[in-house]
């Protein structure tokens, strides 16, 4: 068995949370919450947006794009009243530039839950972020130059 | 009561006025002796981002429900929680939350559970209270520890299981408070909760279907005592001295009817069914109806 190493950004985002006691670990989602980037102006009348979606919790848009040298792009938004989701949102988006279609699709399905955020958030919401995740790599898997 | 009640005229029309402040009464009253203001919401950073001044925050996954079983936590761990927030057994406990108090009234819920006598709900919860403009904080209070006893949790009286549903069917009147398409099977959850799922969909034979958000007003509030009438009794037949079990996904929409029920409407044995579809629809043999129409329980 092979373990591949996380990709650096990954990796940096993880060491940084389990550095943090849990009640700070809150405080670091909510910093990458609030610093989620706008979507770009190509994204923003997107009609997804407008649907309307009835007793939808947290409603998460992702879009994907996978540029000429296979690099991926991952926009997301997320209401500012869901900045759990908001924080996960970032969290991928940020660990996840610059990376290759290969390298977002060998990231470990797991990896939301070895950020140490299941006591302080508990393990259900972080299954938001693992379900996000998978949406990621499908819409990589969709868009892949074959 | 160490707090006095609110006794603003839509309120006195409700079966039990003294479990509503209103936000003009809220703001009235921060930080009166004896009053713990406590925000709950969905999303467990909402409080972070800014909340009532004085209020302390409390997290239905992490704070009140067992980190291990499927249960919600016991006497000693809910003691400990509410003494770490300042919170005595006569403290009169203001609830409110995010999406129409869907939350608080969780949160309220179990307080009632563990037979907390004054607890109340923010009529129009966090939404109202931002639309008027009033003042948020990100402060976090530091309450002085309190002592609170430990009280068995009481499972008896507002709290339903599977087996009670079961014993029941046919016999009294069932509310399915989940969206039309849970209820007629179109789909196992609701959009952004792919992970609260059920194996089965449907609802119980039975089950007249009220969706929970029914009973709020565009502005959050509660509606009216009549117009609160006209869908639980006018339009899903309940009629006075019924017993009444609701159910929604999880138990968390149907904390938020019970609400309703017992203490707008004045219901006095309504249950909240917490294992809802999440174990009604994953459990085998039960009996299961698809459609839009209530269903006949099957001759047993």
């Amino acid at each position: 068995m092979t373990i591949t190493a996380l990709p650096t950004a990954l990796q940096e985002i993880k060491d940084e949370f389990l550095a943090l006691e849990l009640r700070e670990r809150l405080q670091l989602l909510l910093e990458f919450a609030n610093e989620l980037p706008e979507l770009p102006e190509r994204y923003r009348d997107h009609p997804d947006l407008f649907e309307r979606v009835v007793e939808c919790q947290s409603p998460v848009y992702l879009f994907v794009e996978v540029g000429d040298d296979d690099v991926v792009q991952l926009f997301a938004t997320a209401p500012r009243e869901s900045p759990t989701t908001r924080g996960f949102a970032a969290i991928l988006v940020e660990g996840l530039a610059g990376l290759t279609v290969d390298e977002v699709l060998a990231v470990p399905d797991d990896f939301p839950q070895t950020l140490g955020l299941a006591e302080a958030v508990s393990p259900l919401r972080v299954r938001g972020m693992t379900a996000m995740l998978g949406r990621t790599k499908h819409q990589v898997q969709l868009k892949r130059h074959s | 009561m160490t707090v006095g009640f609110d006794d603003a005229a839509k309120f006195a029309e409700y079966a039990h006025p003294e479990r509503l402040v209103s936000t003009e009464w809220l703001a009235a009253h921060l930080g009166d002796e004896g009053l713990v203001v406590v925000e709950s919401d969905e999303d467990v950073l909402l409080y972070e981002t800014g909340h009532i001044p004085t209020a302390v925050k409390i997290d239905w996954h992490t704070d009140l429900n067992d980190p291990v079983l499927r249960d919600f936590v016991s006497g000693e761990r809910f003691a400990q929680l509410l003494g770490e927030k300042g919170i005595g057994r006569d403290t009169t406990v203001v609830i409110y939350g995010d999406k129409n108090n869907w939350w608080a009234a969780y949160a309220l819920w179990i307080f009632t559970l563990f037979g907390h006598e004054d607890v109340r709900l923010l009529d129009g919860g966090r939404d109202k209270w931002i639309a008027e403009g009033r003042e948020l904080t990100t402060d976090v209070p530091t309450p002085a520890a309190v002592e609170y006893p430990v009280v068995a949790r009481d499972d008896s009286k507002v709290r339903a299981f599977k087996e009670d549903v079961l014993a029941r069917l046919g016999k009294g009147p069932l509310i399915d408070v989940r969206s039309p398409e849970e209820y007629s099977g179109e789909r196992t959850e609701i959009p952004g909760y792919p992970t609260e799922s059920a194996l089965r969909p449907g609802h119980i034979p039975s089950a007249a279907s009220v969706p929970w958000a029914r009973a709020a007003a565009p502005d959050a509030t509660f509606r009216t005592r009549e117009e609160l009438e006209a869908i639980y009794k006018g339009e899903a037949g309940l009629a006075d001295g019924d017993d009444v079990i609701a159910y929604c996904r999880i138990g968390e929409r149907s904390s938020h009817t019970w609400f309703v029920l017992t203490h707008l409407l004045g219901f006095e044995n309504v249950r909240n069914y917490d294992g809802s579809w999440t174990e009604w629809g994953s459990a085998v043999r039960v009996p299961i109806v698809k459609g839009a129409d209530r269903g006949e329980v099957p001759a047993a």
